[in-house]
């Protein structure tokens, strides 16, 4: 059974789509056709996770996630994974185990074009040499209907940083492109300081939002929080996506960071989908909040 | 010209005796950085000394009092793998290794409970691995 767009929101239980209209290039770009169209993001997926108060169907929520896409109507553009695709291990052999299940698993996606991305569990134990082997690059960029999208390593090292070399890398990659250039971010962890004392942060984020905040029309999404959450540094934006394993606290919200337990009662509350669109023509994403239980949009 | 001269000097003297020039106020500087050095230079013993171990994924103990404006020294060391020790709220890191001893020099001087957390990725527990300076008077 085929699902229109617009009822996948009200009924799919996981991920995150991001629908996005070329009606929200500035002038500059309108000259170039830019068709209207949409991804899908998903995030901290965990493979390999099993412990059941946290979430009692650990295999079977990724699955599911995947059957909802498939059924999307039209399919999307892309699927991006941010990061964590798997849960961490010590154990080389295991990690590899890990990703090559993950990599079978996203291959049952119909969309035919699939992005992804480190997270600190799939590629800071090992510097993201097991993830290359499967993924390819840990940084990478790429075009899309004239949007740039960037995707930054801010997991392999175990500190959390870009790194001098990646940022470098970063101020050639916006060199080539103008100041309206529609920018998007991808990341794992967030750019800006949302609590550090959580590890909610990147060390060296600050430098890269240097980087960035000359372009007037950027926006991040980003992972890892298990959580939507929004934010604004000047005129960029970030959003972050649930989870797809289980939730964490809002920031801040509790003395201690702990993993938010399965709700017998509410199966998959927390690992819900967000939708945000692209309005024309002041480039304003409009952001909903998909009540998985009640199948309710609620517009943030 | 004899009264210009004179004026000069009155004033001078006016602001020599009401110490609006400080020219001596360098050596109060230095004076504070003896200070300093002193507070440094404390001998370290029991009551001023916490010994922290890390260890995946916990910091024992995870909770710390210590008195607002008294120096502290923490005593650091891992049990089995690099950890990262971080204090947001003084900017404070260092890096924990096994088989090593770090010290880390604290002295707050505001009432408060100040999360610590470890700050190098070490596995499965590294989102957990956390604690808390409570400041108390």
């Amino acid at each position: 059974m085929n699902i229109k767009r617009r009822d996948f929101l009200k009924i799919t239980a996981f991920g995150g789509a991001v629908f996005s209209t070329g009606l929200f290039q500035r002038a500059v770009f309108a000259e170039s056709k830019q068709d209207e169209f949409y991804f899908v993001q998903l995030s901290d997926t965990h493979w390999g996770f099993n412990n059941k108060k946290f979430n009692a169907d650990p295999q079977g929520t990724l699955p599911k996630a995947i059957e909802s896409i498939n059924a999307l109507d039209p399919q999307p553009d892309f699927v991006v994974f941010t990061g964590d695709l798997t849960h961490t291990t010590d154990d080389d052999e295991v990690r590899r185990k890990r990703l090559a299940e993950f990599q079978e698993i996203s291959k049952q996606l119909k969309a035919k074009t699939i992005h992804y991305m480190p997270g600190e569990h799939d590629a800071s134990i090992d510097g993201g040499k097991a993830y290359k082997e499967f993924f390819g690059d840990l940084h990478y960029t790429f075009d899309h209907k004239g949007i740039h999208f960037i995707a930054l390593d801010n997991v392999s090292d175990p500190r959390a940083r870009i790194g001098e070399e990646q940022l470098k890398w970063l101020e050639e990659d916006l060199k080539q492109h103008d100041k309206n250039a529609p920018i998007v971010v991808l990341t794992h962890r967030p750019l800006f300081d949302l609590a550090k004392e959580w590890g909610w942060a990147t060390t060296d984020g600050d430098k890269a939002m240097e980087l960035l905040m000359p372009y007037k029309n950027v926006t991040v999404f980003y992972g890892h929080i298990h959580q939507e959450h929004h934010h604004t540094t000047a005129h960029i934006q970030h959003h972050s996506a649930k989870s797809l394993i289980f939730p964490l606290p809002a920031p801040k919200s509790v003395p201690k960071k702990h993993k938010i337990a399965w709700d017998t009662d509410h199966p998959y509350r927390g690992l819900g989908v967000r939708n945000i669109e692209v309005g024309m023509p002041s480039a304003k994403f409009d952001i909903y909040n998909i009540d998985v239980l009640k199948s309710a949009n609620t517009k943030v | 010209m004899k009264l210009l001269k004179f004026l000069l000097v009155l004033v001078f003297a006016i602001l020599i005796f009401s110490g609006a020039l400080m020219i001596p106020s360098q050596y109060n500087n230095g004076d504070d950085r003896k200070a300093g050095s002193a507070m440094g230079a404390e001998v370290v013993n029991d009551e001023n000394m916490v010994k922290i171990t890390a260890s995946m994924w916990k910091y024992d103990p995870p909770h710390i009092e210590i008195k607002k404006g008294k120096l502290v020294i923490l005593e650091l060391t891992s049990l089995d793998r690099l950890h990262g020790f971080y204090i947001p709220e003084f900017d404070i890191r260092a890096d924990v290794m096994p088989n090593k001893t770090i010290r880390v020099e604290l002295m707050p001087e505001k009432i408060g409970n100040y999360p610590f957390l470890c700050d190098i990725f070490c596995g499965d527990g590294h989102g957990e691995m956390n604690g808390v300076i409570h400041v108390v008077d």
